[in-house]
């Protein structure tokens, strides 16, 4: 089947490495971030382009989903400056000074970063339906018929056209995180967060979600996806990007990184696991 | 006329006003119907707001309504509502004078007793919805958050609807304490079912027959409820139950492999 997602109008090389002299779509600049007194970010930078696939990676506890709750704001950051569309996500700049967004501020924001959970976190009191069609209808007020038309049409790209009606309790978690997938594309937003969204799945239920994905990033969309899933990292991602206790220790295309000249950290890394 | 032991009970009496009911009982039912539902709705209302402040980020709205919670959970409904009714009155504060409402005449026992069951209601609601509120997965939270909902939203679509299912439960249960304890109104001179009862008897002397036919409405009264409840509940769980034709894993993606 053939999944058109996303927006196609990009037709952005996919080059790995910060590709110079572009805008960023996402841009985390020196960010720091600590939880209580444990410093879990220690200055990260990451430019994303537009049209760009970044998997990021690296061991348990390194901060992957920290980072990625940081670019929506879903974790405050204690220092540097993260955007997205070119607007300062979470603050406001006065006189030099960053004052920190209300949450309704902030939501404004995240309207336009998408976000598929680990834990696929639907709404269970919805259906697939209702809860493609509740971001579009509740926070951007846009007409209930126009919205479930869309809504629909998400879902038949999904693979899910026959589940509309279905709860959450009724559907397969692959199926699940479909829907959080067509749930967050229903806003249109200009970059899809993925944290780890298929390590809560059976495996074999895996593959539905990730060529879903594949299928998001051949249309162009802008993606940041954690993932142990080192196949789709090698076939899909235009850059690989590895975390260590907090910081980036490396960053390169796929080739690079699966290849023969690979760095001892990431054979260290891809053979733990093994 | 039965007798019982010691006291004689008047079949006829009993019938009579259990199935042919004076207007006075009439009205004391749709007295204590409407005091219940009318303090049940505020207490919801208000207990929401009392939740709301107990989750709050600022701890001196936590703190109020913490102090708000203890003090009327702690104390008996009957020592409020004289504390309310003559307390208030007698400090000045507030005399009960009647409020016409239209075609109603709101006596001021009555505007007592609909004040002290409501904020009585509100603390009880609030700890009910507190707790629901608080087993609603983070990221549930998260995920509203994610497509840009502010908090208002959030709590309205994703949050309170969720909460009301562990919610009902507890509601059906206050609301039929709610009910029943509309009885006690009388010692303020609430003519409600109890308040009605009484005074029949204090012309009467009908004692054990009046308050088994009170008995007999009230059980009427909190049956209905709880069928109403049980359907309630059902039509909330639908979404949990598996659908009919369930779920095979679609595997029409798969293909692409
Ligand atoms: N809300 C929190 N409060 C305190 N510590 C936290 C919180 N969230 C994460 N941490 C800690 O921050 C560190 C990084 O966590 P994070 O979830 O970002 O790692 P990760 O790279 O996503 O790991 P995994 O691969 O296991 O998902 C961990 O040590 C974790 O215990
Ligand atoms: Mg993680």
């Amino acid at each position: 089947m053939v999944l058109e997602l996303g927006m196609s109008d990009t037709s952005m090389e996919r080059t790995g490495g910060n590709p110079a002299g572009l805008q960023p779509i996402v841009r985390v600049a020196d960010v720091h971030k600590s939880f209580g007194q444990v410093q879990i970010l220690k200055g990260v930078s990451l430019d994303v382009a537009r049209g760009e696939v970044v998997v990021l990676v690296g061991r348990s506890g390194s901060g992957k989903t920290t980072l990625v709750r940081c670019i929506n704001r879903l974790e405050l950051i204690d220092k540097g400056r993260i955007y997205v569309d070119g607007e300062l996500i979470g603050y406001k700049e006065k006189a030099g000074k960053l004052i920190p967004e209300s949450e309704a501020a902030v939501a404004r924001h995240r309207r336009h970063i998408g976000m598929v959970f680990q834990r696929f976190n639907l709404f269970p009191h919805l259906t697939a339906l209702e809860n493609v069609m509740v971001g579009p209808v509740r926070v951007l007020h846009r007409p209930k018929s126009e919205v479930q038309q869309e809504a629909q049409a998400l879902l038949a790209k999904v693979g899910l056209g026959e589940k509309v009606h279905n709860y959450p309790s009724q559907l397969s978690g692959g199926q699940q995180q479909r829907v959080a997938i067509a749930r967050a594309l229903a806003m249109k937003p200009s970059v899809m967060l993925f944290d780890e969204p298929t390590s809560a799945l059976d495996p074999e239920t895996v593959d539905e979600v990730l060529d879903v994905m594949r299928n998001l990033a051949k249309g162009g969309m802008t993606m940041i996806v954690v993932t142990h899933e080192m196949r789709f990292a090698r076939d899909v991602s235009d850059r690989i990007v590895m975390m260590e206790a907090g910081a980036i220790v490396e960053a390169g295309t796929p080739e690079a990184f699966f290849g023969n000249s690979r760095s001892e950290r990431s054979k260290a890394f891809l053979s733990a696991l093994q | 006329m039965i007798h019982i032991g010691g006291i004689s009970f008047d079949l006829d009496f009993f019938l009579k006003y259990l199935f042919n009911p004076p207007e006075m009982i009439w009205h004391g039912i749709l007295m204590t119907i409407a005091i219940a539902i009318i303090a049940q709705v505020a207490g919801v209302v208000l207990g929401f707001g009392v939740a709301i402040a107990r989750l709050s980020k600022f701890a001196m709205l936590r703190g109020l309504a913490g102090l708000y919670s203890w003090a009327w959970r702690g104390t008996p409904v009957l020592v409020q509502l004289l504390i309310v009714y003559t307390g208030v009155a007698a400090a000045g504060v507030y005399r009960y004078p009647e409020i016409a409402l239209g075609p109603l005449l709101i006596s001021g026992p009555l505007q007592a007793a609909l004040i002290t069951l409501s904020l009585n209601e509100a603390a009880y609601m609030g700890e009910i919805f507190r707790g629901a509120i608080q087993t609603i997965d983070r990221g549930q939270i998260d995920a509203a958050r994610a497509i840009g909902m502010r908090p208002s939203t959030a709590m309205r679509w994703v949050i309170l609807p969720q909460a009301m299912r562990t919610v009902i439960p507890p509601l059906g249960n206050e609301f039929t304490l709610m009910i029943k304890g509309t009885s006690l109104l009388s010692v303020i001179g609430v003519r409600e079912l109890f308040g009605s009862v009484q005074n029949i008897n204090s012309a009467t002397f009908k004692t054990f027959e009046l308050f088994l036919i009170a008995a007999i409405w009230y059980l009427a009264m909190t049956t209905v409820l709880s069928i109403v409840q049980r359907f309630v509940e059902a039509r909330l769980r639908r979404h949990e139950l598996p659908a009919a034709a369930t779920v095979k894993p679609n595997r029409s993606l798969l293909s692409a492999r």
